[in-house]
């Protein structure tokens, strides 16, 4: 294919789309239905919500109706406010229904797609009860700024045509026939574009370094790995819109050099991998991949590579061990994998949401990206918001919005009636945000500045009930069996680490203990290898540095504030609630829950109690407390 | 019932003697290492492949690999044991993996877990005796949005309770 292929192909898929894209044509006043589409989502959470379902109820009803003609059914990926699946929306009306189900799909079917009327009853709907109609109507998403995710949601993920038709791969085009790969460079400094991946290594710079580097043996490595628990941006992008990663891989490997791309993917996400592949033949079949794209001179292929289930395989030299299929441990750096990587030659990294961002870039302009978001890490960020959030899903907000705006205005703050705690972000390198700091703009450095890191990006909320000891405990536990186990400080500084918090949170610690536990965080920070190590410390120290009292209270007064850490809660039965159904006394290891004479009630003997809460897990009354 | 009562009867390419079902995995991982070329950095590759096939990873067919990949074996058992995915006991039917990300976390994913290991009498990692259900944790399958979450197998179950998972179990029984 040539560049005016392309361009032509882009305008013959743009009217295949018009409905979509709200280039809406004359309606036939003589045809017995309106043309419309009805976009479902095939996002990660709808699918396990039984989308496959409601897509069936869809086609059968529309062909049961004779509707086959007019109504294009399309598997699109996630739309971004997952817990509202299923999520289909009706174009043009451009009408969103949540919580579709295949029963729905028929009432949607007869109402709207043959009668021309909304199904209010299935429109999502705000704290009081006001309906809404479009996307753009909710809180949730009109507060955002789509650039990475402009086609999550609107496109199919497996056609690459519907991805030609919103101006994809017209960036490399632009780059192989009006740029020299210097000048790609030149927009993606201009940008100011940083690594999306964690570290925030400014991308223009990293890709100036790997131009320089001896060639022509060079390899581009995008980084899916995304281990960090609570986070599933790079998921969401490279299950809805594969061909934007690969389109910024083509650019970084035309502006450095290189003509070999390797795409490394979690394990965990079958769902990516499939529609990754699907998207590497495609290009490859329309010669987009392979020698001489578009007619160039520029050759360039890439290949998938599967993890395994490792955590410290994100880590970059750890990832390259892991492509040539070794252990995937981390080794000292100097020499970078840009001096020498994969096979010994110079490999440069990315993050997938790192190279999502570069095809508008190139299309539009670094200075346009440069003047989006906070001036010192310009552009936009995309956020998976989790945890105890009304709204929770994936959102891009431009870089600079405040926690605040994202929790409340975007996420709707925290359901039941509960108060707002804290937020963490960057997982077990990052740390707590609390309610103190919630107008801290989100960027790199504000983040750094109070204890916490942007990190990839995921980002939980937590409620009054969370114990902070607790949830440091937790990321603990995860660096202990993630620590790949080369270096001491954080093979068995990470141990020590976590039997203090769990000294903590049983009531059995001294204040010497946390002491020692201060000290060490600086110990493990200062003297292990890679990252994984050295950020471990990171939740313990920015829980202790904005929570010291909840600290204080488990080691000095045996209590958990929040009557989480099981150890230190007393359980008891509330006798006007229980109704004596015997079910916690039947499930007690200890047998310590009697019945008291002659009631139909139960109590618990506190003496022999082990504090396991199976009492409180199956009791169906709220009878059993724990303080 | 670990993998190693099956050294024995394993060496070269042991499939001539079983079942023609079992004669039909070894072609399909032996098409997976052509399809790599034999070659070493394949591994971890290749091993996935045979775990699909094979279930878990046998004693037989990791040697089998080491050798067509001319890998020591001492390597394809590091790498085996380094990688949390890779098994080398059989898994039950079906696996049970209930995540233990931050956002199923907060969100009380510990109590589902307890309500798992007290309803299939297993703890973590353990397989139930009739070799129906294994139960594992995972870090974040990438759904915290609908958190409390566990995977059977490939299927996942989302917002998860407490009751959900006699119900859940239900539906594989
Ligand atoms: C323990 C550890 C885990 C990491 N995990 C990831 C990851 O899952 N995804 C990612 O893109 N980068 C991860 N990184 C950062 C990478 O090493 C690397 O900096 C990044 O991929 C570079 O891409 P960027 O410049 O586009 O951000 C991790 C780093 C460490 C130390
Ligand atoms: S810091 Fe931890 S993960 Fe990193 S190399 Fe050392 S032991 Fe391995
Ligand atoms: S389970 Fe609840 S209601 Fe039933 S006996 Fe125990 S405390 Fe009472
Ligand atoms: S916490 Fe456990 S041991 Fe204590 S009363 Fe409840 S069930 Fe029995
Ligand atoms: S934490 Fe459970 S799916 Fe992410």
């Amino acid at each position: 294919m040539t560049l005016n292929e392309l361009l032509e192909w882009r305008d013959r898929a743009r009217k295949a789309m018009e409905l979509r894209l709200g280039e809406v044509p004359p309606s036939d006043p003589g045809a017995p239905f309106k043309r419309r589409e009805v976009l479902i989502c095939a996002g990660g959470a709808c699918v396990s919500c039984g989308n496959a379902a409601v897509i069936t109820a869809f086609r059968d009803n529309i062909a049961k109706r004779g509707l086959s003609d007019y109504v294009k059914v399309v598997e699109t990926g996630c739309v971004g406010c997952c817990d509202l699946g299923v999520v289909i929306i009706v174009m043009p009306d451009n009408v969103l229904y949540r919580k579709v189900t295949a029963t729905d799909a028929r009432t949607i079917v007869e109402k709207h797609l043959v009668g021309n009327e909304i199904v209010t009853e299935l429109l999502h709907t705000g704290e009081n009860g006001e309906p809404y109609k479009s996307p753009g109507d909710m809180p949730f998403f009109n507060k955002q700024l789509k650039i990475v995710l402009e086609n999550c949601g609107l496109i199919d993920p497996q056609s690459i045509g519907e991805y030609v038709a919103r101006d994809g791969y017209q960036a490399l085009g632009k780059a192989l026939f009006e740029m020299d790969p210097q000048e790609v460079i030149q927009e993606v400094l201009a940008s100011g574009l940083r690594g999306r991946g964690g570290g925030g290594f400014p991308t223009g710079r990293k890709w100036s370094i790997m131009a320089a580097a001896p060639g022509p043996e060079k390899y581009i490595v995008c980084n899916g790995d995304e281990g960090d628990p609570g986070a599933f941006m790079d998921r969401s992008v490279l299950e809805s819109d594969p061909h934007r990663v690969l389109e910024g891989m083509l650019l970084a490997g035309y502006a450095t050099g290189s003509h070999k791309g390797v795409l490394y993917v979690r394990a965990e996400y079958p769902l990516a991998i499939k529609r990754l592949q699907i998207a590497i033949d495609q290009a490859r079949e329309k010669g987009l991949l392979g020698e001489r794209i578009l007619g160039s001179d520029f050759g360039f292929d890439v290949e998938i590579r599967v993890g395994a289930g490792a955590f410290v395989c994100g880590e970059e030299t750890a990832l390259l061990a892991s492509v040539e299929g070794k252990r995937g441990q981390p080794r000292p750096r100097p020499p970078f994998p840009m001096q020498s990587g994969l096979y010994g030659k110079p490999t440069m990294i990315n993050n997938v949401e790192t190279f999502a961002n570069v095809p508008p870039i190139i299309r539009n302009g670094g200075a346009w990206y440069s003047k989006i978001g906070s001036p010192r890490s310009p552009g936009t960020k995309v956020f998976a918001l989790a945890g105890k959030l009304v709204s929770t899903g994936l959102v891009e907000v431009p870089t600079g919005t405040t926690l605040r705006e994202i929790v409340f205005d975007i996420g709707g703050g925290v359901p039941g009636g509960h108060q707002f705690k804290a937020a963490q972000t960057g997982g077990p390198s990052g740390g707590c945000i609390p309610a103190a700091h919630l107008d801290t703009p989100l960027d790199f450095d504000s983040l750094q500045s109070i204890g916490s890191i942007m990190g990839s990006g995921g980002l939980i909320v937590m409620d009054e009930t969370a114990c902070m000891v607790d949830v440091a405990r937790f990321f603990m536990e995860f660096c202990v069996d993630e620590s790949c186990g080369k270096c001491p400080p954080c093979r068995v500084g990470t141990q020590q680490l976590y039997h203090m918090l769990t000294k903590i949170t049983n009531g059995t610690a001294t204040e010497r203990d946390y002491q020692n536990l201060q000290e060490l965080c600086n110990v493990v920070r200062s003297a292990s290898l890679c990252g994984l190590g050295m950020t471990a410390p990171n939740p313990v120290q920015s829980t202790i540095r904005h929570f010291r009292e909840e600290y204080e209270a488990h080691i000095f007064n045996h209590r958990c504030p929040s009557g989480v850490c099981r150890k230190l809660l007393t359980f008891s039965i509330d006798q006007d609630k229980c109704t004596g159904c015997s079910l916690c006394a039947r499930n007690c290891p200890a047998s310590c829950i009697e019945k008291v004479d002659g009631l139909k009630k139960y109590t618990i003997d506190s003496s022999k109690c082990i504090h396991c809460s199976a009492c409180f897990d199956v009791c169906r009354f709220d009878a059993v407390l724990k303080v | 019932m670990t993998s190693l009562s099956n050294v024995t009867k394993g060496i070269s390419r042991s499939g001539a003697s079983t079942a023609p079902y079992e004669q039909a995995l070894w072609q399909e991982l032996s098409a997976a290492i052509e399809f790599y070329h034999h070659a070493p950095d394949a591994l971890i590759q290749v091993l996935h492949r045979a775990q699909e096939l094979f279930g878990y990873l046998r004693e037989d067919v990791v040697q089998y690999i080491a050798r067509e990949l001319r890998l020591p074996i001492s390597r394809v058992h590091g790498v085996i044991g380094f990688y949390s995915f890779f098994s080398r006991i059989p898994q039950g039917k079906y696996t049970i993996s209930v995540c233990m990300g931050t956002g199923c976390y907060v969100k009380g994913a510990d109590q589902i877990l307890r309500g798992f290991e007290k309803a299939l009498n297993i703890r973590a990692g353990q397989t139930t005796p009739d070799g129906r259900f294994s139960l594992r944790c995972v870090r974040c399958v990438g759904a915290c949005g609908v958190a409390p979450v566990a995977m059977v197998g490939n299927d996942l179950h989302t917002n998860l309770k407490i009751d959900s998972v006699k119900k859940v179990l239900k539906a594989y029984k």
